[in-house]
């Protein structure tokens, strides 16, 4: 293995990794003060119980993601030094505002974790919700740094170097709103439908349980309406990088001859060698309709650029076919979920439903995947988009394959420890300890 | 003041609190690993007890330092990561280790040997890495460590690991363990705190003996900051206030004056820090890189200085109210 492979592999693994808890963090306060919000208002127990349950599995969970950003943090330098060396002038700026939501979130779930009898009802409830709101703050931050490197903006180069540099613009690069939107909506998708599928398994076994229905209203409400809204957003996305991002375009929809009223190709598997797709389902105008909200519309094909600039469009466009598979299918279940619950005023717990809910809970973290490789495969052979190609960005440190093995070692090991303390956390009747080993 | 300056200023800043307040953090596992006697169990309970709300909030003065580096100082950033290749990675094992290992010790079962297991990786990996860290410290002050103007490794550079750099690691963890000891003094009471205040006298000297090492070696090993430490104006007005924090803050502990202790550990933690700032003042890493040769263009580091500023304005109540909350009360009776 190069060194260049063994950095992508360490990063990515590293990140795919973080994104998980990190996506956690965005959501789970939130439907943790929705619990405890509801304690308040309406004085049930199991709103109290399920305050408590997810403050703790949020703890277990942000903690895992507090260490494993600070690795990625340092392996920006470890891994791409020359990156970060051209790139921190201009997109420092969120990185630094990250780092202060980063504090909040962590000062105030202290408070919150630990502070259930030592503060007011009020400050604890307050505290709860700006962990929700920092944690939102630190992944719209972050994510404008990654929209940066898909659409490099706020400076100039001159024979190699950044000049007229502009930290504000870069903060801000075209198409920052629909990103920071859809990956915003993803972490509440994801997060809700991993819990509301927890939940609905245990209440095909157990359908009175006041708990568990508590628990999948909450979780179905944040992860339902975001799975609605999600392909709405991903639209606004695809339309943004048609113009934005052609290449990326081209690759993610498996589209090699630019025309008018071109198809749409569900499935199927790009050749590149071959320039054709082989194997999919072709929905006439589809993607110029997609795309450009035209019928008629001309979509460039990769053809159209130098072929050192493609990415792998195989990859590229099976992990997108992926994510809209898996989104479609959320914003289905969300949209019975939603009907059923809005027709009976209650949470529903038909078992066929259940069985869907349950079924579809790993769907959000699998599309979250899909498409972050999406976003960062599309973007190659750069890794600041048609500015700086990801071989220039490599360390010269060599043997990355030692690092790649220890933290791939650790990275399942934690994970192993995670499921495993999360599963004891949610079967009600074992004994929780409680954190900080008090009594 | 240039803005390159100020915001080294600004990084000396949040590396003094990450000594003080993560540093203590790291020190409380290093008792946790040396807990001993009859009181053993309660030691470990005290140390947990005390870190359990604030070390995640704690450990984000190292991701803040880490963030100005890259951003004001980005050719530093750079050379730093290439040619620590090594301690950093490792440091990045014991830091991910030590948080990971003590929160699953607060959510696995409670029997005896499920927790020590996780107490044991937590304890060893609250060791290795502030000795570490120091090493990284120290090796950046060495002078072996040469890079050419993009920051990249150049030809001759040496390694990090010397003598003055395992001495310069003993000393942080010496440190770390010697301000986890006094603050834990003032938590605990009764027996508890007498052990926790034999612990601080006991690393307490291991701070002066690190501290003498450390200086003793920088003679041949990093002559640049011994000439900092000893030929400049400041030098004897530094170190006669960093001697006087030190002796109160023995006095303290033995008269049992535990706050007054406390408050003098931090003073002379903070001026070791900044005392080694000055002296390598104004390298980042000696000899090749400066904080005007590794500078961001002017307009970054000044938006960075008011980005730091603004968030300095809600970070600092915060603050405030997270150590008032947990750390405002008496020392609670146990
Ligand atoms: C719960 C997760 C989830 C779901 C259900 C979807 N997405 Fe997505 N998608 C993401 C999670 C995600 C993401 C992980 O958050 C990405 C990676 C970077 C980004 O901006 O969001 C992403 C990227 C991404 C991009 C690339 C943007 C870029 O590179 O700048 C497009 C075009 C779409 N998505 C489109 C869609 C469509 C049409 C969906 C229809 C169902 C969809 N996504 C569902
Ligand atoms: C889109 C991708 C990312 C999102 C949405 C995201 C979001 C988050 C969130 C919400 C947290 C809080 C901790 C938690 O909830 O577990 C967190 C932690 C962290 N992230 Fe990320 N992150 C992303 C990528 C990155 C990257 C690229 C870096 C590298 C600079 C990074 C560095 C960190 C650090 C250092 C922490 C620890 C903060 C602490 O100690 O509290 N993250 N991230
Ligand atoms: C906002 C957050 C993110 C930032 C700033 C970021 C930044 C980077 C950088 C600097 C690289 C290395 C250079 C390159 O290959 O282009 C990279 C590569 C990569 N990232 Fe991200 N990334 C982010 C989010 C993610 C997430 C959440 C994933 C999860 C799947 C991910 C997966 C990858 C992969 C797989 C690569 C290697 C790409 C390849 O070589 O094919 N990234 N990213």
């Amino acid at each position: 293995m190069t060194d260049l492979s063994a950095a992508r592999w360490l990063f990515g693994s590293s990140l795919a990794f973080h994104i998980l808890f990190a996506a956690v963090g965005v959501a789970m306060p939130l439907m943790m003060v929705l619990a405890e919000w509801r304690w308040r208002r309406t004085g049930a127990a199991q709103y109290l119980e399920l305050a408590h349950r997810w403050a703790k599995g949020t703890a277990l969970l942000f903690a895992v993601g507090a260490v494993s950003g600070t690795v990625i943090s340092f392996e920006l330098g470890l891994l791409w030094p020359r990156f970060m060396a051209f790139a921190g002038p201009i997109i420092g700026m969120p990185f630094s505002q990250e780092g202060f939501a980063f504090f909040a979130e962590a000062i105030f779930l202290g408070i919150y974790l630990y502070g259930w009898e030592r503060v007011s009802p009020r400050l604890h409830l307050a505290s709860g919700a700006l962990v929700a709101i920092s944690g939102a703050l630190s992944a719209f931050f972050i994510t404008l740094a990654n929209a940066w490197m898909n659409h490099p903006a706020g400076f100039a180069v001159v024979l190699g170097q950044a000049t007229g540099v502009d930290p504000v613009a870069a903060m801000f690069p075209p198409g920052w709103q629909h990103e920071v939107l859809h990956v915003l909506l993803s972490s509440y998708a994801a997060a809700g439908f991993a819990v509301a599928g927890v939940h609905a398994f245990f209440l095909r076994r157990d359908a009175g349980s006041a708990f568990h229905r508590a628990a999948l209203a909450i979780a179905l409400s944040v992860g339902g309406v975001a799975a609605l809204l999600q392909p709405l957003s991903g639209d606004l996305s695809a339309r943004q990088i048609a113009v934005t991002q052609p290449l990326k375009l081209a690759a993610l929809e498996g589209h090699f001859v630019t025309g008018r009223g071109v198809p749409l190709h569900l499935g199927g598997l790009p050749d590149a060698d071959a320039a054709v797709t082989r194997w999919s389902i072709d929905l006439p105008r589809g993607l110029s309709l997609l795309a450009f909200h035209d019928p008629g519309a001309e979509v460039k094909g990769l053809l159209d650029f130098p072929r050192d600039r493609w990415p792998d469009p195989l990859k590229v466009h099976l992990a997108f076919q992926a994510m809209v598979a898996l989104g479609s299918a959320m914003a289905a279940v969300a949209l019975i979920g939603l009907a059923l619950a809005w027709r009976r005023r209650r949470v529903p717990t038909e078992r066929w439903f259940l069985t869907a809910m349950a079924v579809s809970g790993p769907f959000g973290f699998l599309a979250l995947e899909a498409g972050w490789l999406v976003t960062e495969w599309g973007r190659q052979p750069f890794t600041i988009w048609g500015v700086m190609r990801t071989a220039d960005a490599v360390t010269p440190v060599g043997n990355l394959t030692v690092p790649l093995w220890g933290f791939g070692a650790v990275y399942v090991f934690l994970a192993a420890m995670v499921v495993t303390l999360l599963w004891r956390q949610m079967i009600p009747t074992a004994p929780a300890p409680a954190p900080g080993g008090e009594p | 003041m240039s803005a390159g300056d100020a915001l080294g200023v600004a990084m000396v800043l949040a590396l003094v609190a990450y000594v003080l307040f993560a540093g203590a953090d790291f020190g409380g596992g290093i008792w946790d690993l040396l807990a001993s006697g009859p009181r053993r169990a309660e030691q470990r309970e005290l140390v947990e007890r005390a870190i359990g709300p604030i070390w995640e909030a704690n450990h984000v003065w190292l991701i803040l330092v880490v963030v100005v580096l890259f951003t004001g100082f980005p050719v530093a950033f750079a050379a730093v990561s290439t040619t620590l290749f090594e301690p950093l990675t490792l440091l990045m094992f014991g830091i991910v280790l030590r948080g990971a290992a003590f929160t699953f010790r607060a959510y696995d079962r409670p029997e005896g040997p499920v927790r020590r297991r996780w107490g044991l990786i937590f304890s060893i990996s609250s060791v290795v890495a502030p000795l570490l860290l120091g090493a990284v410290v120290g090796a950046l002050a060495s002078g072996r460590l040469r890079v050419g103007p993009d920051g990249m490794p150049a030809a001759g550079s040496g390694g990090w690991l010397t003598p003055f750099s395992v001495a310069t690691g003993l000393f942080a963890a010496a440190l770390f363990a010697f301000l986890a000891a006094v603050y834990l003094a003032v938590e605990a009471s009764g027996a508890l705190r007498e052990d926790f205040r034999r612990r601080a006298i006991g690393a307490g000297v291991a701070v002066f003996a690190g501290a003498l090492a450390s200086a003793v070696l920088s003679w041949h090993q990093a002559p640049l900051v011994f000439a900092g430490l000893t030929g400049r104006a400041w030098s004897l007005p530094l170190h006669l206030a960093t001697a006087a924090a030190a002796i109160t803050a023995f006095a303290g502990l033995w008269r049992r004056r535990f706050r007054m202790a406390r408050v003098a550990a931090a003073a002379q933690a903070t001026l070791i820090v900044a005392g080694w700032a000055v002296s390598v003042y104004p390298y980042l890493v000696i000899p090749d890189v400066t904080i005007a040769s590794a500078g961001a263009p002017p307009q970054t580091q000044r938006l960075l200085l008011g980005a730091l500023g603004l968030g300095a304005v809600t970070l600092v109540p915060s603050l405030w109210l997270l150590f008032r909350v947990f750390k405002g009360g008496p020392a609670r009776a146990e």
